[in-house]
């Protein structure tokens, strides 16, 4: 298993040989001495490194890192150069607001980019707009959309499950189609269901049952039974990581494949790793990204070949884009203000247009999340693949829109 | 409601308080009789996954799996017990719950090391995928081969504590180790074996549940809690008590998953804590 | 009849303690407070430094139960988070002052250990434990579900003190090294009232009930009662530490309630030494600075941290802090 220290490539050998002193390292790394020159451009990564998402945290560590790499190759941002501090967040806000605070008081970063759990990013949000630091988070969720967290500093270069499962529910449902819902009872989950329930009032389609799970569970033996009672044609499964592979594995088990289509707002690469491609055949989900793009979109092209020449051939993940695209559209900003002036910075990343790895991207202006297309993909049985990496099929790419979003008035913003 | 949908949830409620039975025995037998809190047994149940996961894959069967890697993973803990927890007899009963709760830190670390933080698939044995028509509804076979396989070794337990030799020795030196010293009686190889026996049930309830859930490093918290709940409840130390309670357990969370589902994990908390404050020594535990 | 000649002398726990010792107890509070005065400048972060305080604060007060009482509660997290959440909705939602916040925060962190002891001093032994660890997971799930005040699994937020007005004086909160020394008067407070409640008569009470819990009874010490008033005390300690991580972070995480955060100050607290004042708060130290280092090192630290306690456990019972003053301290 790789560890850190093969991950991180900049800045972070002065740390190490001082923490490699150890536990008295900690009383000699005294904060007034000086790092290197002020003119270069620090950008805290805070990920989870430890915990049930390390794999994705890992990627999106990689593909941060190739953002950053391709930006100084072209000689930095107007001669400065752009280094990457990645933190372990442990998938816990508490350690990653200590992390941020640290970033941004003890590092001095100049932006934040990062977070993958909804909780994690919320923490962040906390920490760097008391402080007004950029932070662009690329954590999948709907709540950093609302007035409540907003601030001008924060930017949401993530997909929310309001698009996923409105592009899922719109590809998939037709009228009159009977869809039963198994939710995660949190705020993830119920996001999900928003997402699907308003796209089937506009498609004609009606929810015949919904279940909440306790987020969590590992045993869904005891929700099948009224499942299958419910007849659905649809079942949609909205919770995410190890919920979604267990709970999809235990329908499947339970034969409710044979009597409907089974729908997730988010089909993740990983879960479909861990359960495998029987399990998952002809699962349909959303997706912010998925390597196979590179035969429909130039820049998915581009992105793979720089990934897979920094990577030893490896392809890049859903999550793992995120590290990309997110950073991607800072530096691009932040090469537009011609530094790393906050308003400037904030006023380019407003207007920026840009196309890095999956298609035309912007900010929206009044919550400042990014309008992005979506993927739905639908898992291949294993005969279909070509090779170990060929997961998915490409249904539909829906292209980005504000029509998607929630409008900012439901937003809490004023019209 | 109709009354179908009411029988397939009872019995799906005592299928899943089969596996409950079975994750608590383990348990419950080492507090028993060794007075030792194993908040290792989430992790070891983990463990017991992996290995029969990576015993299937080296031999091409499950079968294999399932008969070696309870052994195996007995065994370690066999070791677990003669370096680890043997040192904290005769000091405070809380030793070897810290002890074994910085264990499982260890293991799930441990277990990420080797195999990857990702889950593995472990797929159905071919034998036994597909689902049953019992009238009422469909179910899982490999569900109904759970509850076959709880239901012989709870057998093959009893049978082991009452009418064998070494059972009697389990029994008396659960109630008296020092009386069972003054007879001759070696108790620490008692104590070695039990302990292992302990972890081996852990992990044989790893392995079965693998097909059933996703195998993953984190795949022991939530059975620890189960756990927990169900052996305080029967009562820590008595076989009986977890066997009852267990099935209860499974057909609360079931009857719950009909009206609230949502609520499922707060009714098992709620009830270890109601349990825990009328009769502490649970339904049929002896009083510490 | 002449008794046995005392050739040997007395073990340390039945001796007078010696100049230095006795120095050390008597003058331990500023002491600390010099300690924790000079702590910022000595760890890598401020943001650490703040941590190891709260944390300090929770495994003393932790240990008031645990090393003076010898009660092992697993649930001592819910009164963390509750002080921390109870301070976080009433700045945020209440538009309360942050010192009004942090006193609702105690308080409101006392009642629940109060609530909790209660029911968990029926119990006894391990099942004292399951009873605690249980009734804290309750806690979890209640928080979980109560979205609307606590934000549920997304955590709470939007309570964030930006400066605080003390005596008169505006003080810019986020400013690291005030809110460090801000929050350290809050820690020095803390440990002066465990400092005082370890010397009365309850505090030799708690330690008789900890050696021999029926000769303390026979002495005629109410021993529910004691039990009942040490563990709503430690909670309220506890409770205290946890509105200083509200202000600290501006964030109440869900997780900071769940037992695994039990189980992280009862490591921290035997990793000090269960058995002095400050041993906890060495505990709280070494162990936040070995997570923040070994992170840093590989993402594998938990294993590093795991098997440290594990022979913590196996040969240093008595922790860093107890095992120095063991050896060194006369």
């Amino acid at each position: 298993m790789t560890d850190i220290r093969n991950i991180t490539k900049t800045g972070i050998s002065r740390r190490r040989a001082l923490a490699g002193l150890g536990a008295g390292a900690s009383l000699v790394a005294m904060p007034w001495i000086a790092r290197a020159a002020d003119d270069i451009i620090r950008i805290g990564f805070p990920t989870p490194l430890t915990g049930p998402f390390a794999a994705e945290a890992k990627d999106q560590v990689k593909s941060a890192e190739l953002a950053v790499k391709q930006f100084n190759d072209k000689g930095g941002i107007n001669g400065r150069k752009i280094e990457l501090l990645v933190r372990d967040d442990k998938l816990n806000g508490g350690e990653a607001a200590t992390r941020t605070l640290e970033l941004i008081e003890k590092d001095k970063v100049h932006a934040v980019v990062g977070s993958l759990s909804s909780a994690v990013q919320l923490a962040v949000n906390e920490v760097t707009r008391a402080r007004g630091i950029i932070y662009v988070s690329i954590s999948q969720s709907d709540t950093i959309n609302e007035v409540k967290d907003f601030s001008k500093y924060t930017f949401h270069e993530a997909l929310n499950p309001h698009m996923t499962a409105g592009a899922v529910a719109r590809h998939s449902f037709k009228k009159g189609s009977k869809v039963a819902h198994l939710v995660a009872d949190y705020a993830y989950g119920h996001e999900m269901l928003r997402g699907f329930k308003r796209a089937q009032a506009e498609i004609g389609a009606e929810t015949v049952g919904e279940i909440l799970h306790p987020f969590g569970a590992a045993d869904y033996s005891t929700f099948m039974p009224r499942l299958r009672s419910m007849r659905p044609d649809f079942l949609c499964i909205s919770n995410f990581g190890r919920d979604q592979a267990n709970s999809i594995k235990q329908a499947v088990d339970f034969g409710l494949k044979q009597q409907a289509k089974i729908v997730v707002p988010v089909i993740l690469h990983n879960q479909r790793l861990a359960v495998g491609p029987e399990v998952f055949e002809g699962v349909v989900g959303g997706a912010n990204y998925y390597w196979g793009l590179e035969s429909q979109l130039p820049s998915a092209k581009a992105f793979n070949d720089a990934y897979r020449a920094a990577n030893g051939g490896a392809i890049p993940t859903d999550y793992g884009a995120y590290g990309y695209t997110g950073l991607s559209s800072l530096l691009m900003a932040m090469q537009v203000a011609g530094g790393t002036d906050t308003d400037k910075v904030i006023a380019a990343l407003e207007a920026l247009k840009y196309d890095v790895a999956k298609g035309p991207q912007s900010y929206r202006k009044c919550d400042h999340q990014s309008v992005q297309s979506v993927l739905v993909l639908e898992s291949l049985k294993k005969a279909d693949m070509k090779n170990d990496a060929d997961l998915f099929k490409v249904v539909a790419n829906e292209a980005a829109s504000e029509k998607v979003l929630r409008s900012c008035t439901e937003l809490g913003f004023p019209a | 409601m109709d009354t179908e949908l009411i029988l397939m949830q009872l019995f799906s409620g005592v299928a899943l308080g089969a596996i409950l039975v079975l994750t608590a025995l383990g348990l419950s037998i080492i507090f028993g009789m060794l007075g030792v809190v194993n908040f290792a047994h989430g992790a070891l149940f983990m463990v017991g996954a992996y290995a029969g996961l990576w015993v299937a894959s080296l031999t091409g069967s499950f079968w294999w799996g399932l008969l070696v890697a309870p052994v195996m993973i007995g065994l370690f803990g066999m070791l677990i017990e003669y370096f680890l927890i043997r040192p904290l007899y005769g000091r405070s009963i809380d030793d070897p719950l810290l002890l074994t709760f910085g264990l499982s830190y260890v293991l799930v670390e441990g277990v990420r090391i080797v195999f990857g933080t990702d889950g593995i698939p472990f797929p159905t044995p071919s034998a036994l995928t597909g689902v049953l028509d019992l009238g009422v509804g469909f179910f899982p076979i490999y569900r109904i081969f759970v509850v076959g396989v709880v239901f012989v070794v709870v057998l093959l337990l009893w049978l082991g504590l009452e009418k064998t030799r070494f059972g009697l020795i389990v029994r008396a030196g659960a109630r008296d180790p020092t009386m069972m010293r003054v007879l001759g009686v070696d108790i620490s190889k008692v104590w070695l074996l039990v302990f292992g026996l302990g972890v081996g049930l852990a992990s044989l309830g790893g392995v079965l549940s693998g097909p059933m859930r996703s195998v993953n490093p984190e795949m022991g918290s939530l059975v620890l809690a189960e756990a927990f709940v169900v052996t305080v409840i029967g009562g820590l130390g008595s076989l009986l008590g977890s066997i009852i309670a267990g099935l209860a357990v499974g057909i609360v969370i079931s009857m719950t998953a009909l009206f609230a589902p949502e609520m499922a994990t707060i009714v098992m908390f709620a009830l270890m804590a109601l349990v825990l404050l009328i009769r502490p020594q649970g339904l049929f535990g002896k009083l510490a | 009849m002449t008794s046995p000649a005392l050739a040997e002398p007395l073990p340390s726990s039945v001796r007078k303690p010696g100049r230095v010792k006795s120095l050390m107890t008597t003058y331990r509070v500023p002491l600390s407070i010099i300690a924790l005065c000079l702590l910022p400048w000595l760890l890598p972060s401020k943001a650490l430094a703040v941590n190891v305080l709260i944390y300090g604060v929770v495994a003393v007060g932790y240990n008031l139960l645990f090393g003076y009482t010898g009660l092992l509660s697993f649930g001592h997290a819910a009164f963390v988070g509750a002080g921390a959440y109870i301070t976080g909705i009433a700045i945020g939602q209440f538009g309360v002052p942050w010192y009004a916040a942090v006193l609702l925060g105690v308080l409101g962190g006392g009642l629940l250990a109060f609530a909790i002891g209660a029911l968990s001093t029926r119990t006894r032994g391990i099942y004292f434990s399951m009873v605690t660890l249980a009734l804290a997971q309750l806690v979890y799930y209640v928080a979980l579900q109560a979205s609307s005040w606590t934000g549920g699994e997304n955590g709470l937020r939007g309570f964030t003190v930006n400066k605080i007005n003390l005596l008169g004086y505006d003080i810019n909160f986020l400013d690291p090294v005030n809110k460090y020394y801000v929050l350290m008067a809050f820690a020095a407070l803390a440990l002066w009232v465990v400092s005082r409640i370890l010397n009365s008569p309850f505090g030799a009470a708690i330690e008789a009930i900890r050696e021999n819990e029926r000769r303390a009874r026979t002495c005629g010490y109410n021993v529910e009662r004691t039990k009942l008033l040490s563990f709503t005390l430690s909670g309220t300690i506890c409770a205290l530490g946890g509105t200083m991580s509200a202000l600290h972070l501006a964030f109440v995480p869900l997780d900071s309630l769940h037992y695994h955060a039990s189980g992280m100050i009862v490591m921290m607290t035997l990793l000090g030494g269960a058995s002095s004042f400050f041993g906890p708060f060495v505990g709280a130290l070494v162990f936040l600075v070995m997570e923040d280092v070994f992170s840093l090192w590989t993402s594998h630290w938990q294993i590093i941290v795991g098997s440290i306690f594990v022979l913590f456990v196996l040969f240093l019972p008595k922790g860093i802090w107890g095992t120095f003053l063991a050896r060194f301290v006369r």
